[in-house]
């Protein structure tokens, strides 16, 4: 992992969006002509995604939610596989 | 058998539109003002869709600009956090207009071109529009949001298309819809004007490879296939009461924006009835559903869970039974009536013919 994924404060791409979906009991992201519906990993990272955090902040964050240790990776990969989807920004 | 939850609402605000496009997808019998829903019915079928599992708005009609509450209405689809996407020809898209729309919180706005010059586009709109549009296309990018365009194909405009990509990366859209014309309401009325033959469609699809070269880093470009040159129909609507439903001008529920003209459903009508309860078990939204209704050669066929038999509109508006094959599909006994149409356009036929314009 390296520091500068750690220091970057990712944000949803404009003009995406996130809804949490009570007919579905899930978080979608909305994107113009497409919905995509998350996994409860998913939309709790994207939730933080806010272009303050950063992703270190987002890791602690999520770790001490869940009780867990050794997120780290898995979060950092989810972010770079979302930025290639177009779905975050730096 | 299990329903799914709809993602998308296309709320068709109004029949009521200045341009007279003869490719026009709404039914002949256009819903008039007096017949339309109050702000009050609208609200009420926001929020019972959202309820539902909406999560995608598509503020369409006509021309849903001609409605004075459209603001009010993308102002509640926001409150209740669905993205919200705007569809219009442009037509009073003034700057005040933009920013009071903004302002509202719509996410997207679609706006339709009709062809890359104006004497051509104001001939098939039927209405001096083009100028409108260039100046919409410039207030929505000041304004700072997305501009996606749309162009609807046929045989009067195939030849623009390295054109219509031009300007559209010079109006500043990030995303521009080939739509080769499909053939519905008054498309179909025109089919025999609007259809391509087939060599300007080869070279059509030869120009949009070039475009997407040249304008591929800058724009994204979308080609919609003209379905009668296919050897397979398209899995319209990505099945029925499968995935978004329509609401009409007058109220009416559809399962595709196409569908009030298949004559043997009846559908249900948001005043009459709940939103959730039409979706989950309304004979209309049911009918289509899933694949026990189907029949030969759908219903051995193993690509049935690919294109679900194709359309249920074109079916029944070529075959007379909305149960049967797209007549699209190589399989269907009533190919012959997309061949035959196709087959009868020659190169020597007008370019821009005598149209039956839209509500004219």
């Amino acid at each position: 992992m390296s520091q500068r994924a750690l220091s970057e404060r990712p944000r949803l791409s404009s003009p995406g969006r996130l809804k949490y979906d009570k007919a579905r009991h899930t978080e979608l992201l909305l994107l113009p002509e497409r919905v995509v519906e998350l996994n409860e990993a998913a939309g709790a990272i994207l939730r933080l995604c806010d272009g303050q955090r950063t992703i270190g902040q987002i890791i602690e964050e999520l770790e001490s939610k869940y009780g867990q240790t050794g997120l780290g990776d898995d979060i950092v990969e989810f972010c770079a596989i979302a930025s290639d989807k177009g779905w975050l920004e730096v | 058998m299990t329903v799914d939850l709809p993602y998308a609402l296309t709320a068709e605000l109004t029949h009521r539109c200045p341009l007279h496009c003869p490719y026009c997808s709404n039914p002949i019998e256009l819903q008039k003002r007096e017949s339309e829903l109050s702000t009050e019915t609208w609200l009420s079928v926001l929020e019972q869709a959202s309820e539902l599992g909406v999560a995608q708005v598509h503020f369409t009609g006509g021309e849903p600009l001609l409605r004075s509450d459209l603001e009010q209405l993308i102002r509640r689809a926001r409150e209740l956090g669905l993205f919200v996407n705007l569809i219009t020809s442009g037509v009073g898209l003034t700057e005040e207009r933009v920013r009071r729309l903004s302002e509202a919180g719509v996410d997207s706005i679609q706006l339709s071109l009709q062809a890359a010059s104006p004497e051509l586009a104001d001939t098939i709109a039927g209405f001096d529009a083009y100028e409108w549009k260039r100046q919409a296309a410039r207030h929505i990018r000041q304004s700072g949001l997305a501009l996606n365009m749309n162009v609807v194909l046929h045989r009067a405009n195939l030849h623009q298309l390295e054109d219509i990509a031009q300007l559209c990366v010079d109006w500043g859209a990030q995303r521009l819809e080939l739509a080769n014309a499909q053939y519905y309401g008054w498309a179909l009325r025109n089919v025999d004007r609007l259809l391509p033959f087939k060599e300007q469609l080869q070279e059509a699809e030869a120009a949009y490879y070039r475009a997407s070269e040249r304008f591929g880093n800058r724009i994204e470009l979308i080609w919609i296939v003209p379905d009668y040159y296919e050897d397979f129909p398209k899995p319209c609507m990505g099945g029925w009461g499968k995935i978004s439903l329509t609401v009409a001008p007058d109220g009416r529920v559809l399962p595709c924006t196409a569908a009030s003209e298949i004559r043997s459903l009846s559908f249900e009508n948001v005043q009459q009835r709940a939103l959730a309860w039409i979706w989950r078990d309304s004979p209309s939204f049911n009918a289509y559903r899933g694949e026990a209704w189907m029949a030969e050669p759908c219903r051995s066929c193993e690509r049935r869970e690919l294109d679900y038999g194709g359309c249920r509109c074109q079916a029944f508006l070529l075959t007379g039974d909305a149960r049967a094959a797209d007549p699209v599909c190589v399989r269907s006994p009533h190919r012959g009536l997309i061949l035959e149409r196709v087959g009868s356009v020659l190169p020597s036929d007008e370019v821009t013919p005598k149209y039956a314009y839209r509500g004219r």
